[in-house]
């Protein structure tokens, strides 16, 4: 028999290589903080600057989106984690490496020489003005950069994960806390009232919030003493009985990854890093040493801040303002900013809400002993692939648990749904129902009800 | 006294291993594996090709594990079971005495004897050392042949699109994985192959591979008669025990596989065997001799465990289940369902119009209880449909509560009131709906007991 032969004509798949919108969009992006980076030279004066502060606005805006839209959409929805551990940028390569360095110089810049930064800051001048009426300064841009990376990369992650509700839910939450709640209310408020207050963090991590220092003394004496009071009471209703009220019925997740600026960063910005964290043992050890650690340290200065403030004993003043101070230098400038943000690349994005933040502490301690909330595996499924654990952000080896058939329970969970997302099998949940409709089911021995009856069977003749 | 061998590091070998070691923390464990010095996962290989994951990070233990658990590892190949001596003697010539030896030697792929079916460049895909080979041979390669319609036959697929490589996908059923599943569902995942830019190729098979001018693959012929140009070919037509060395080797009785009793012994004292390579003489009721899957091997380790640790403990693996993802559909099943329905078997079968969503729930005609479940695109909880199904729950009993079952993520679309509907439209027993899926819904539920009360 004689077979005719034909030629093939065949589909051809997508090239994984940039097209050319995604290299337009960097390339507008690129142009954009190109332009940033010449305003450090005070060369955009008097009606240039306006100008180029809306061209170089638009420029990372519309660079930004371009590309973080294109390079998802053009993927079908789904998960989209390939080449992530051979790409430069994610797999602590010459670009992470790169990134890692410029933001961890940069962060110390902030702290320490922001007078270098004085070109740029001027650059916002118009921005600042027309928010908050008064000219800009470090802190207004770094709140500028930090809710644009939020904004910009938040759509990104949203076109990212658009085949998940809970993740286009979370993160537009998470964008909105930090465009609203973190940026654009404080600013106003401090325009029309001359009160600077962020409405979403709260003491311990915004330690000054309860410090009997600055902050407090300029609300008592607000002239519009009303308003102060409100934003008093509510720093100390939302960290004495919000935060348990809500960690016992969502688990920490509702301020970790639904509210709060820092996870809020982590998940956007910091996205394509969450694998970057380690899941032994050894750096779970370390993780419970440590932010328990500033959680007392935290404590401990707030409470001699008040003992000395009542007392006004001369022998605390020197102590307590010094612990004040080394916990701000240490603790709040360089493991949540220099540290927590600048090693994004190199040690993952969770790096301050996993090993010290003391609000993370609270949280979890609660979500580990009084809470409702836990992640549910989908009994014998498990095939132990180790997608969950590698795409945790918090460097909890979910597989552990799902292998075992084990709900998971752990301080540090700040509930993204990551490793639900990821699975391929459908093995996690996260879930709040009552615990007491809890199933107890361990699938360790073997699948099926006889697993349970051969448990059974083996319990009773040890 | 000597270690009880286990030879195989996969799934299998390692749960049996662990589950001894459960039993009886003092006899000595000793894992054998040629193939990588740690257990890794095996369904996670192709996450280290396409990128989601580095080889480390598919290793369900830390390092650090097998030494604290006194479980001993060793890197070699065996190559002879001497059973009169109770010695394995390795490549080299090492010999080494057992109190019990496991055999758990997973599986190879398939090869039919196609011409040039050993060229470079044409390969399975099983081990860790042929997810090397394929890192090698992707390298500069533009198109590929995948040949065989199995579930690693999708996941080559897969892969090979995210180097950009352009696949043609041979499959010899008319309908994909048709041996499987059902004509609707079969019907969707091929819709989903396209999708994804692979060139399906339905009731087509290989012929013949052929070689260029260095030796190495250049194209294919298929049955048809078409002439496709690949650098790779991959073959994907199932797998089979991977006991080559042990019929030469051993006197150990196999047939396809090792056979073996309902404890996993084998014809030989204190050699069992257990997972893929397993051959069982009696399969339990409804089950095949052969189960080459991930779960299976599990089961198997831990009914092998008991016995060798002195409970008498027949096979009974319980309800059938298994999944699968399917580029990014998703794929979940529990009890039996056969492509058709067995006799005096119903199916109800619903699709999500325009999505890749649908669930099928098979029942006996003669008093409704279910008998099986598959569900695309949706993640249903396995306790509750073993429950329903050991219970031999009625199928409207099951719609009316079909949310309890519901494991998707929290706030994703539910369908159960559409597929209520999709039933009431069907059959004249109709159905209301009384449990929902979550907290919400639960409350719902609450609400509406109290109205009616």
């Amino acid at each position: 028999m004689s077979v005719t032969i034909r030629e093939s004509h065949s589909i051809v798949p997508p090239d994984p290589k940039l097209d050319k919108w995604e290299r337009l969009g960097l390339l507008i992006l690129g142009i954009g903080l190109a332009l940033l980076f010449g305003s450090l030279f005070n060369i955009y004066n008097g009606n240039l600057k306006p100008v180029m502060l809306v061209v170089t606005m638009i420029a990372i805006f519309a660079g930004g989106l371009i590309y973080g839209l294109r390079t998802h959409l053009i993927k079908k929805p789904g998960i989209q984690n390939n080449n992530i551990m051979t790409a430069s940028v994610s797999s602590r390569g010459a670009i992470g490496w790169m990134i890692g360095v410029i933001l961890t110089t940069l962060y110390c810049i902030y702290y320490w020489k922001a007078d270098w930064l004085s070109g740029m800051t001027q650059l916002f001048d118009p921005l600042s003005q027309a928010i908050r009426n008064k000219p800009s300064d470090q802190w207004f841009m770094y709140g500028t950069f930090y809710t644009m990376g939020v904004l910009i990369m938040g759509v990104k992650a949203i076109a990212k994960y658009r085949h998940s509700r809970y993740q286009t839910i979370r993160t537009s939450s998470i964008v909105f806390f930090q465009l609203i709640m973190a940026y654009t209310l404080p600013y106003f408020m401090s325009r029309l009232y001359n009160l600077e207050y962020y409405p979403t963090y709260f003491w311990p991590l915004s330690y000054k919030v309860l410090f009997p220092g600055e902050e407090v003394k300029t609300l008592l004496a607000s002239k519009h003493e009303i308003l102060a009071m409100c934003m008093l009471g509510w720093s100390l209703i939302a960290t004495f009985i919000a935060t348990p009220f809500l960690t016992y019925f969502l688990g920490k997740r509702w301020y970790c990854s639904w509210v709060c600026g820092c996870g809020g960063l982590a998940n956007t910005v910091g996205d394509s890093w969450r694998q970057l964290s380690s899941k032994t043992v050894k750096a779970w050890k370390y993780e419970r040493v440590t932010i328990y650690s500033v959680l007392i340290f935290v404590i401990v200065t707030t409470g001699l801040l008040w003992v000395f403030h009542v007392t006004q004993a001369e022998s605390l003043k020197g102590f307590s303002g010094g612990l004040a101070k080394v916990y701000g230098f240490l603790i709040g400038s360089i493991m949540s900013g220099v540290i927590g943000t600048g090693f994004y690349p190199l040690l993952g994005t969770r790096i301050w809400c996993r090993f010290a933040c003391p609000m993370a502490a609270i949280l979890g301690i609660v979500q580990r002993f009084k809470s409702r909330f836990r992640i549910t595996t989908n009994g014998g499924q498990c095939i132990s692939c180790g997608n969950c654990s590698t795409y945790c952000e918090m460097g909890i080896d979910v597989r552990w648990y799902a292998q075992r058939g084990q709900d998971i329970k752990r301080a540090s969970c700040v509930g993204c749904g990551i490793c639900s997302a990821v699975c391929p099998r459908g093995v996690l949940s996260l879930e709040n129902g009552p615990t007491d409709q809890r199933e107890e089911y361990q699938i360790d021995l073997l699948g099926g009800m006889k697993a349970r009856q051969l448990e059974q069977k083996t319990n009773q003749t040890k | 006294m000597h270690p009880i061998i286990i030879i195989g590091n996969g799934i299998a070998g390692v749960t049996a291993a662990r589950e001894i070691r459960k039993r009886n923390v003092e006899i000595p464990i000793l894992i054998v594996s040629g193939e990588t010095d740690h257990h890794f996962s095996r369904t996670a290989l192709m996450y280290i090709f396409m990128g989601h994951m580095n080889y480390k990070d598919t290793k369900p233990y830390e390092d650090h594990f097998w030494k604290e658990n006194r479980l001993d590892l060793k890197r070699a190949w065996v190559e002879k079971i001497e059973h009169e001596s109770n010695r394995i003697i390795f490549q080299g010539g090492e010999a080494m005495e057992y109190s019990d030896l496991i055999l758990a030697v997973g599986s190879t792929p398939n090869k039919f004897g196609w011409p040039g079916q050993d060229l470079p460049g044409v390969q399975g895909l099983y081990s860790k050392q042929d997810l090397d080979e394929l890192e090698k041979n992707a390298v500069g390669a533009k198109h590929a042949v995948i040949a065989g319609g199995g579930l690693i036959g999708i996941e080559m697929a897969e892969m090979l699109i995210t180097r950009g490589i352009g696949v043609s996908f041979l499959v010899r059923e008319k309908k994909f994985w048709g041996s499987v599943i059902p004509e609707e569902e079969a019907k969707m995942i091929e819709e989903h192959i396209h999708e994804h830019h692979v060139d399906l190729r339905m009731g087509d098979e290989l012929d013949s591979i052929h070689a260029g001018d260095d030796g190495k693959v250049s194209h294919i012929i298929t049955k048809t008669g078409e002439k496709i140009d690949c650098a790779i070919v991959g073959l994907t037509a199932g797998v089979r025990p991977n006991i080559d060395w042990i019929k030469e080797g051993s006197e150990v009785e196999t047939d396809r596989g090792i056979l073996v009793d309902n404890h996993f012994k084998t014809n030989l004292p204190n050699v069992w065997s257990i997972g893929d390579c397993t051959q069982m003489r009696t399969p339990p009721e409804g089950r095949r001799p052969i189960e080459a899957v991930w779960y299976v091997g599990k089961i198997q380790g831990a009914f092998v465990a008991a016995n060798i640790c002195g409970d008498t403990l027949d096979y009974d693996p319980g309800i059938w289940w298994n999944s699968a993802k399917f580029f990014d559909i998703e794929y979940q099943t529990y009890g039996t369902v056969l492509p058709t329905p067995q006799e005096g078997e119903k199916t109800f079968f619903w699709k999500a119009p325009d999505k890749h969503i649908t669930v099928r729930i098979n029942y006996r005609e003669s008093d409704l209880a279910v008998t099986g479940v598959n569900v695309f695109g949706v993640r249903h909880r396995h306790q509750v449909w073993e429950k329903w199904l050991s219970d031999e729950a009625k199928i409207t009993d099951v719609l009316s509560e079909l949310g309890a079952a519901n494991f998707d993520p929290e706030f994703f679309k539910q369908y159960e009131d559409e597929i209520i509907e999709h039933w009431n439209q069907e059959n004249s027993q109709q159905v209301t709906k009384t449990l929902g899926k979550g907290l919400f819904s639960s409350l719902l539920g609450k609400l509406n007991t109290f109205k009616a009360k």
